[in-house]
């Protein structure tokens, strides 16, 4: 593929207003303005979220299966919930609690959309930079707080919190009397995520910014490329979202620390105190986190499907049957998404008759997704494939969307809702499409554009090596928790005592061991990214021969990308499949016109 | 590379669909199988997640199929090979979407809809008999109404565990509360209906057979209720599925299904314990 790499096509236009990169190294690294040094580190905060949630993953699994062993270093983290290494049941939920708060919020929030939008979004609209670069930085820099903010939770004297990702009230805002960690351990998840909705406005206010007003000559919205209509998407359900969870935790850290009473009503009688509150409502925080919480899981699969088209296109030489419906159906999926949070609370005793109108959208929502994958599926059809680990990653990203996807199925309907509810088979559903889903997106864009982020190729061997561990690995861990739920294995459980339960703990076995060997394999990833920033060959400019903008520069790119020029833009953005002078492509601002070929 | 991921795709996919096809786990007897109904509404609902397993079943496997087939065929062809377009296009597979997806999720969506309106709407027959269910960190208690047929008020600020007031009774200025029974155990008795009315003493909790097909948050400041009819005798596990604090995974009690005679007996002894 090497020998066919052609010379990036020369920017049009003469250098109006070329920039200096920033001398000092604080600009430079630390309170940088520059959307790819902002990208890198939401990456990087993301690489050490997700480290710290598959460690977190790994306790809870061991603990699981092999209760009393003590598992070596846990003690030092915690003497009170881990006293020896043996973690007590509460510091097991803290675990739980932790994991699913830094995966979801400080993961799939942060890698698929803040990161690679935030490094790629303005180079594929022929962008400076962002419309806000200011605000931008201050976007990361919140974020971060936000997660130091949670960590610290860790080393509070009462321990992390208990109450879950969801932190449903009442348990979450009465404060110590609901149990250890619920005193100021919770105050600080509540003051995390709230700063975290803080730095996800600004962010996305950005983005939409970014996208309407900066895009270059030529660079109409339709020529967008399908992963820049992805972040635009999200970033407007972003928006939305986190408007409504950002005074949801207002409104719970008030509960806790200020005395009043927004979702906890009269007549509690919590640890033999008869609570001092009256007149909240414990649904009303469901509402609210879930009228967020159900976008959130778009937010993080809608970019990984950007990602992963714009990746498929790319390997498969074609452009998608048609690029269109698939930026329609994810606006459809962004509408549908506001209209379906009830569907985590069927059982949760709101009226019945809404359930039913919530069952409803949920079962629409599957037509989009259907129609993208079958487009997906369609296009793979007479296409020349090009198998790497990017191309990989992105095919097992199907994968997992309809094995996520169909089980889907189940738990949009009220009736089987009321067996399967609050069972493993919603951590498997959730896990693979939301989950393993976008992570697969965030791998496959890794593989795709380390070489233009650090101007080194990564290693493709074990890149496709660190592919099969993880596919394989991935479908071991979560296709059984499917299993489990049909048995009724209730999830967040700590231990397994019941008669019903005590049969599958060799299913659970099964699954640790399956967790512990993919986790491992991550370290051939982390290896391969580490090794190849210094050591990998040198990337060309377009090792990928990718029709989009961000391949018309060097590797990596200059510091205000287009060297000050203004790329003009000719051509839809997948020119692939044509007769070209530079091959079977056509850059997206190559003035040529290329001759069909099919 | 690309045949060996149609390979394990292809491999993937039949070895996820066996333990769903034999409802256990490779032989070991292991069973993913619900457990056999005991409902008179459950039935219902086993019907629809059959019919849901083999409409799910059958989208992945087909899906995952022609993902494998695809790039077995497609994968590392010639750098001239002709790239042709799907049949039909893009046209072809919205429609087929629409057409496939849309009828399989509106007759799922209404018959589906059937079996929760078996559950929630319809509202318990006056003769069911009356139980009311507390859930507190981390136990369940059950309450009847006594010889009298009326339960007590509730006084939370009167809950006293150590004198075994779970419920916040006032015996001794409400008549009442006076013969109300309190037990650890639901004991019902076989192929009468159950009005269950339920609430929290403290956090949010969940009652949960899954015999009974039964799964019902207990929302504090919320009074809710289920009510169904059990049709085998037998002894069966009531667990909590909502999050409640340190003890949750230990939250637990039995639901005791008797025969008519059985309870009676069941509700004297209780009666005279009392």
């Amino acid at each position: 593929m090497s020998d066919s790499v052609v010379k990036a096509v020369p920017i049009a236009g003469d250098a109006v207003h070329h920039h200096q990169p920033p001398q000092s190294f604080i600009r430079k690294y630390v309170f940088s303005l520059d959307h790819k040094v902002i990208g890198k580190q939401y990456y990087g905060l993301a690489l050490v979220a997700v480290f710290i949630g598959m460690v977190l993953s790994w306790l809870m699994r061991i603990h699981l299966v092999w209760p009393n062993w003590p598992i070596p270093g846990l003690g030092l983290l915690s003497k009170v919930g881990a006293p020896g290494g043996v973690m007590t049941p509460e510091y097991y939920l803290s675990i739980l609690t932790m994991h699913g708060t830094l995966m979801v919020f400080f993961v799939l929030t942060n890698a698929p959309f803040a990161a690679f939008g935030n490094y790629f979004l303005p180079i594929q609209i022929g962008a400076e930079d962002m419309a806000f670069p200011r605000f931008n930085m201050m976007s990361f820099w919140t974020t971060f707080l936000a997660f130091c903010i949670l960590i610290a939770a860790f080393f509070v004297g009462d321990g992390p919190p208990i109450a879950g990702w969801t932190s449903y009230a009442p348990l979450s805002a009465v404060g110590a009397d609901a149990g250890p960690g619920q005193g100021f351990g919770q105050t600080l998840w509540g003051l995390s995520i709230f700063v975290f909705c803080i730095a996800s406005l600004l962010g996305s206010l950005n983005f939409i910014a970014t996208t309407l007003d900066l895009r270059t000559k030529g660079m109409t919205l339709s020529r967008m490329p399908i992963c820049t209509w992805a972040w635009f998407i999200t970033s407007c359900i972003a928006l939305l979202a986190f408007a409504v969870l950002l005074p949801a935790c207002l409104l719970l850290i008030l509960d806790r620390v200020a005395g009043t009473s927004f979702f906890i009503p009269a007549g509690l009688v919590i640890s033999d105190r008869l609570q001092p509150h009256s007149g909240g409502s414990p649904l009303l925080w469901q509402h609210l986190f879930w009228f967020f919480g159900h976008p959130e899981v778009y937010i993080a699969i809608l970019p990984a499907i950007g990602i992963v088209s714009h990746i498929l296109i790319n390997s498969m030489r074609r452009p998608l049957l048609s690029h269109k419906v698939v930026i329609y159906c994810m606006m459809g999926i962004g509408f549908l998404s506001y209209m379906v949070w009830g569907h985590h609370m069927f059982v949760s005793g709101m009226n019945p008759f809404s359930s039913l109108m919530f069952s409803f959208p949920t079962l629409v929502i599957t037509i989009p997704a259907t129609i993208m994958t079958l487009i997906w599926l369609g296009s793979l059809y007479g296409s020349r494939l090009r198998i790497t680990a990017a191309s990989l990653f992105a095919l097992g990203f199907i994968s997992m969307f309809v094995s996520g996807g169909v089980s889907g199925f189940f738990l949009a309907q009220p009736s089987i809702d009321i067996y399967l509810h609050a069972t493993y088979f919603v951590v498997g559903h959730f896990h693979m499409v939301m989950g393993v889903a976008a992570i697969f997106g965030i791998f496959a864009g890794t593989y795709f554009w380390f070489p233009k982020m650090t101007g080194h190729m990564m290693n493709e061997s074990l890149g496709k090596l660190h592919f099969w561990f993880t596919f394989i690995g991935t479908y071991c861990i979560f296709m059984p928790f499917h299993y489990l739920g049909l048995a009724g294995n209730v999830r967040r459980y700590s231990a397994f005592v019941d008669d019903f339960l005590v049969p599958l703990i060799p299913v659970h076995r099964f699954i640790t061991i399956a967790a512990l060997c993919t986790g491992a394999a991550q370290l051939i990833f982390l290896y391969n990214l580490i090794h190849s920033r210094f050591r990998g060959a040198p990337a060309p400019d377009n090792p990928w021969e990718c029709t989009s903008l961000e391949w018309i520069m060097p590797s990596p790119p200059p510091f205000d990308n287009f060297g000050g020029k203004h790329v003009v833009v000719y051509h839809d953005p997948y020119q692939y499949g044509v007769k070209s002078s530079t091959g079977d492509y056509l850059m997206q601002n190559s003035p040529e016109q290329a001759e069909v070929r099919t | 590379m690309g045949k060996l991921f149609a390979v394990i795709v292809f491999v993937i996919a039949v070895l996820s669909a066996i333990p769903i096809i034999t409802h256990s786990w490779f032989g070991t007897g292991i069973s993913f199988a619900p457990p056999a109904d005991i409902s008179t509404h459950g039935h219902a609902i086993d019907d629809q997640l059959s019919d849901t397993m083999v409409e799910a079943g059958l989208s992945f496997l087909a899906a995952q199929f022609v993902l494998a087939f695809f790039v077995w065929k497609f994968s590392n062809r010639q750098a001239n090979a002709e790239i042709k377009t799907f049949p039909g296009g893009a046209k072809g597979l919205v429609i087929a979407a629409l057409v496939l997806v849309g009828t399989e999720m509106l007759a799922l969506g209404i018959l589906g809809q059937k079996a929760w309106a078996s559950v929630y709407f319809t509202p318990a027959k006056p003769d069911a008999l009356q139980v009311q269910a507390q859930a507190g960190q981390f136990a369940f208690y059950f309450r009847y109404p006594g010889a009298d047929g009326k339960f007590g008020a509730l006084h939370p600020d009167k809950i006293d565990e150590g004198n075994s007031n779970f419920f916040g009774l006032d015996p001794a200025n409400d008549v009442d509360s006076r013969d109300d029974i309190v037990t650890g155990e639901l004991a019902i008795p076989i192929n009468r209906e159950v009005h269950l009315m339920m609430h929290a003493k403290d956090v949010g909790h969940s009652f949960y057979v899954r015999e009974l097909r039964i799964q019902q948050d207990f929302v504090p400041g919320l009074d809710l209720s289920v009510h169904f009819t059990a049709t085998k005798v037998g002894k069966y596990e009531i667990v909590c599925t909502q999050l409640c604090g340190l003890g949750h995974y230990n939250m637990k009690a039995y639901l005791n299904v008797l025969s008519q005679e059985d309870f009676d007996a069941w509700m004297k002894q209780k009666a005279s314990e009392q």
